[in-house]
């Protein structure tokens, strides 16, 4: 049985997984990237194995593609794909009809359309400034002292949300807190602050055309909050996956497995991996 | 004076290994642009007068008949940020009480005049006056700066024509003849103000010779552009194209820059014949729309090359060079009213390849065998960057072209991200892997 590995070396967060010859995942980890970006995809990657189960000397993974912004950093890695390719990928393999990638990280958020091969047709980004990506959702969450895990819920008791004037980051305490001073519920003040979070994510998508199916991947997709507000702006409901926050990771570790397979069939390999 | 081209030599190594010709565009066209800084730093020694102009609309064929030497205040802006200095003339025009949001080669400028014209590339002279088109808006309160500091005319050209995409007029058409006479009469006002400032009777002879250079000039750069169509592109428009651009400004109406062209065209030529490209292989072929990122010019253009990517078009080639792609000729025996023409035609066309550069690129994905198109709005100029977003989305729906999307900016390092812009140019060149294997390419 052959192995494939891929690591996401995101902003906050780093992802790895572990597919099989099936292509199903056979293990996966989390950690957070912190100041060492080799250390923390080392760990993330090993950890995966651990929770593969499956033995290195044994049956070893073949081949690893990273991807994030740190994947130049994943040292022990044979490859490197964009996250944008590997989101894409991952998207069309968890779920095949889709057609539009949403991805919100730490701080990026992407629109994506993708052919049924997984082939990225189309693709814009969130420029410098980090409005409009988890990175709002976090600073909203501070601000109010509320647990990142809850946000989502506790901004889904609001009846009457709050419109939010800026997603400006660095500006979000004062404005959060000068809501919150003129007596403002918190559940309306992050309703709105996911309303504003997902206008910004729909301008994305609109760039590049929404076609259905739509998958939502990144660590935001696990915010119940958002992807409500999705659904709703929408008028249909997103692809979610529990595994979306791997999306990447899975994308890569697609990727490297292309590799694997090209190599037994005596082929380059897949045009995508640089 | 001749109106023919037979006072120019054609092509330096005509009689001797061509080979060696290879590189010389880029290696004298360097050299004449330090020349021509050197020129301008000694000018006020010899008494002789300086206009600030623009690269949309120069008049350097009116002012150079007068003997004034022309100053772009753009390519001195840039050059700051090619060599990695604008930073410090842009916090002086900060400082000074711009805001972050004016764009950035106005700054710079404002920095440099501050401290009496120190360059990098050697001292720029104060304007005896300014002349400039309405071709960018911006152009206008620049030139009220320097009225100000220094109490000198400057001219506004006010060029009409460009109504909408492909529905311009021609000569004999009553709107065009109107427009003529409307560029005509302030051109005739321009006159007036060199004569006063220089002293000088206008002499129409004089006129006709920069003129005629002009004309050499603009017919070998419309078949520079053109020679570019060849697989691969002897040359990447983007790098050695603002090589180019310097001395096509810089030398407009001048001996130097007819022969520098001519040179020029004999080496691309050559290439093209021997099918020799630029310095890597070139795997896909990308046409540039909007201004370089200048502060990491180097690095910016490697991101492309890394993956092959060769730029052979750039719409900055066209309206950088004030239409200069058109290869508009002049009429020496009317040099009067068909200087108009010419300024109110490739004018037009400069304004145009900003304002409707869709059609532009979508005519010339086919013949230039275009892979890609790749979009670089900047933050500090809304002239050039309005609309590319929209531009892009008219291009894909008409071509189905792979497009990427970057924005940075032409001078101000501080919004310049290079692990985002890489991000994105990896992906847009996975993309095209993808769409080659795809295809069966």
């Amino acid at each position: 049985m052959a192995y494939a590995g891929g690591v996401d070396v995101g902003s906050t967060q780093t992802k790895a997984v572990i597919i099989n010859e099936k292509l199903e995942i056979v293990g996966r980890a989390l950690t957070d990237t912190g100041s060492n970006v080799t250390v923390a995809a080392e760990n993330a990657f090993n950890e995966a194995i651990r929770n593969a189960d499956i033995h290195e000397e044994e049956e070893g993974v073949e081949f690893i593609v990273g991807t994030g912004y740190g994947r130049y950093k994943v040292t022990f890695g044979d490859a490197q794909t964009t996250e944008i390719s590997c989101h894409g990928r991952g998207a069309v393999h968890m779920f095949p009809g889709t057609r539009t990638v949403v991805d919100m990280g730490g701080q990026d958020t992407k629109a994506i359309r993708v052919a049924e091969t997984g082939e990225i047709l189309d693709f814009v980004m969130n420029d410098k400034c980090a409005a409009g990506t988890g990175r709002f959702l976090g600073a909203a969450a501070s601000a109010l002292g509320v647990p990142l895990g809850e946000l989502g819920g506790v901004a889904l008791k609001s009846s009457r949300p709050v419109k939010i004037s800026t997603t400006c980051t660095v500006f979000a305490d004062g404005e959060i807190l000068s809501l919150i001073g003129k007596g403002k519920k918190v559940e309306d003040v992050l309703l709105g602050v996911h309303q504003s979070v997902v206008s910004r994510a729909l301008s994305l998508m609109r760039r590049v055309g929404i076609e259905k199916e739509v998958t939502f991947t990144g660590g935001v997709a696990n915010n119940i909050g958002m992807v409500t507000v999705l659904n709703q702006e929408l008028g249909f409901d997103v692809n979610v996956s529990s595994d979306s926050h791997y999306m990447g990771a899975l994308g890569a570790a697609l990727f490297a497995m292309d590799r694997i397979m090209a190599s037994r069939k005596g082929q380059h390999g897949m045009a995508e991996v640089k | 004076m001749s109106t023919t081209t037979s006072n120019l030599s054609q092509g330096a190594a005509a009689t001797k290994d061509k080979s060696s010709i290879i590189g010389r565009g880029n290696k004298e066209g360097n050299q004449l642009f330090r020349d021509w800084f050197q020129e301008l730093t000694t000018a006020p020694q010899r008494g002789e007068h300086s206009a600030y102009v623009f690269v949309m609309g120069s008049m350097a064929e009116v002012l150079q008949s007068f003997g004034i030497h022309t100053i772009f205040p753009e390519v001195n802006g840039l050059q700051t940020a090619v060599r990695h200095v604008a930073d410090d003339y842009i916090a002086q025009g900060e400082d000074y009480g711009f805001s972050t949001d004016v764009c950035g080669y106005v700054k710079a400028d404002v920095g440099l005049q501050l401290r009496g014209g120190d360059h990098p590339m050697g001292k720029i002279p104060k304007p005896s006056l300014a002349v400039y088109t309405n071709a960018c808006n911006t152009y206008l309160k620049w030139a009220e700066i320097w009225e100000r500091m220094y109490n000198m005319p400057s001219v506004t050209i006010d060029v009409p024509g460009s109504r909408a995409a492909g529905r311009h007029t021609w000569s004999g058409h009553v709107d065009f003849e109107n427009d003529l006479k409307y560029v005509r009469g302030q051109i005739d006002e321009l006159i007036t103000v060199c004569e006063q400032v220089t002293g000088k009777k206008f002499d129409i002879d004089r006129l006709r010779e920069t003129m005629h250079y002009s004309n050499v000039m603009l017919e070998r750069y419309e078949r520079l552009v053109e020679l570019n169509k060849a697989v691969p592109a002897p040359y990447n428009a983007v790098t050695d194209g603002t090589v180019y651009l310097g001395v096509a400004n810089g030398f407009r109406g001048r001996a130097e820059g007819a022969q520098y062209f001519t040179d020029l065209v004999e080496e691309m030529e050559y290439k093209v014949a021997n099918k020799i490209g630029t310095t890597f292989e070139e795997k896909y072929r990308l046409v540039f729309v909007g201004v370089p990122c200048y502060p990491i010019f180097r690095r910016f253009n490697e991101m492309f090359t890394e993956w092959g990517g060769a730029f052979v078009g750039s719409s900055y080639m066209w309206f950088a060079s004030g239409g200069a792609n058109t290869g508009f000729q002049y009429d020496l025996d009317n040099p009067m009213d068909s200087l108009a023409e010419g300024l109110l035609v490739t004018t037009r066309d400069a304004m145009d390849t900003m304002f409707f550069s869709n059609r532009n690129i979508v005519d010339n994905i086919e013949p230039y065998k275009i892979d890609g198109v790749v979009y670089h709005p900047i933050k500090s100029c809304r002239t050039v960057s309005t609309g590319l977003a929209d531009n892009r989305r008219a291009v894909i729906d008409e071509s189905g072209a792979a497009t990427l999307f970057i924005e940075s900016d032409h001078m101000d390092k501080r919004v310049v991200s290079e692990a985002q812009m890489k991000n994105r140019i990896d992906a847009f060149f996975e993309g095209l892997a993808t769409r080659k294997v795809r295809e069966g390419r």
